[in-house]
């Protein structure tokens, strides 16, 4: 468990940087897959997807469960719901700016601007 | 909508934003260099920012405040780095403890490079604004500044589905 909220933060973000990561992350964000399962779809071995599986756990955006001899993997919504916010608020706050300069510059006299063709 | 382009950039914690201006680089940068009209486009909607002291000069600092719907005031402050008019600047933006200015040093500064090329039609203005840390973005975002935009769940399909930088 990582107790430290900026580690937590950096993990999301190094958990998130790499695709095979976020494509386990998309199947276990709709529904709960075995690490077996997980590992039938890629081209690469059972350890290597246990080791993204274990990535994701570290950073909380998943979580494991066992049944019997299974490991029983699921997505948590809430915390990849907060890494997406971030990006796209200030994206939307930069949105916002961009759209507000674009109106003060229209407000600008005729002569002040390029020469319609 | 001027926007052509936006990149998250998951490692650097950096967003960059290109946009497309009706006008030319001079007029884009007297936007920033004129306090009257910066503090027009700078604060989100329902939260005015007044600039009190603002000279685009390297060394030099600005300090703003944004005021929230509910008049609480948001003191803060650019530290001018660099200054090319009109092809851009950069600077430092953080946080300010209350009405004197000075730097509130547990809150995160982002650092902040805006360009403007000429084009056949205006001005192409790429704005780069990047954090230390993932930590530091949330702490700013915390603050109740931006927008309360609430993402969909959707969205973060896109996320997840954006190449990593």
């Amino acid at each position: 468990m990582i107790e430290d909220a900026e580690d937590r933060a950096d993990a999301w973000f190094h958990a998130l940087a790499d695709r095979t990561r976020r494509d386990i992350l998309r199947r276990v964000l709709s529904g709960e897959h075995s690490v077996s399962t997980l590992a039938q779809s890629y081209d690469m071995s059972f350890a290597a997807v246990q080791k993204h599986v274990a990535v994701l756990e570290r950073a909380g955006l998943l979580t494991k469960r066992r049944q019997g001899r299974e490991a029983l993997a699921s997505g948590d919504v809430e915390a990849v719901r907060s890494v997406g916010v971030m990006l796209t608020e200030l994206e939307d706050l930069w949105r916002g700016r961009i759209s507000r300069m674009d109106e003060l510059l229209a407000l600008d006299p005729a002569d002040h601007r390029p020469e319609e063709d | 909508m001027p926007v052509t382009s936006t990149q998250h950039d998951l490692d650097a914690l950096t967003l960059t934003i290109t946009a497309d201006f009706a006008a030319p680089p001079e007029r884009v940068w007297a936007i920033y260099e004129d306090p009257r009209q910066l503090e027009r486009v700078w604060g989100p909607p329902g939260y005015p920012a007044t600039f009190v002291d603002h000279a685009l000069e390297p060394g030099s600092r600005s300090t703003y405040y944004m005021t929230s719907p509910e008049g609480q005031r948001f003191y803060a402050y650019w530290d001018v780095t660099s200054v090319a008019g009109p092809d851009g600047f950069t600077f430092d933006d953080g946080f300010a403890l209350d009405e004197t200015f000075a730097p509130n040093t547990s809150m995160p500064q982002s650092h902040a490079d805006y360009a403007f090329v000429a084009t056949d039609d205006g001005t192409h203005a790429t704005f780069v604004t990047s954090y230390a840390s993932a930590d530091d973005l949330q702490q700013v975002l915390d603050m109740g500044v931006v927008e309360g935009s609430t993402a969909a769940i959707n969205q973060i399909d896109d996320l997840l589905a954006a190449d990593a930088a």
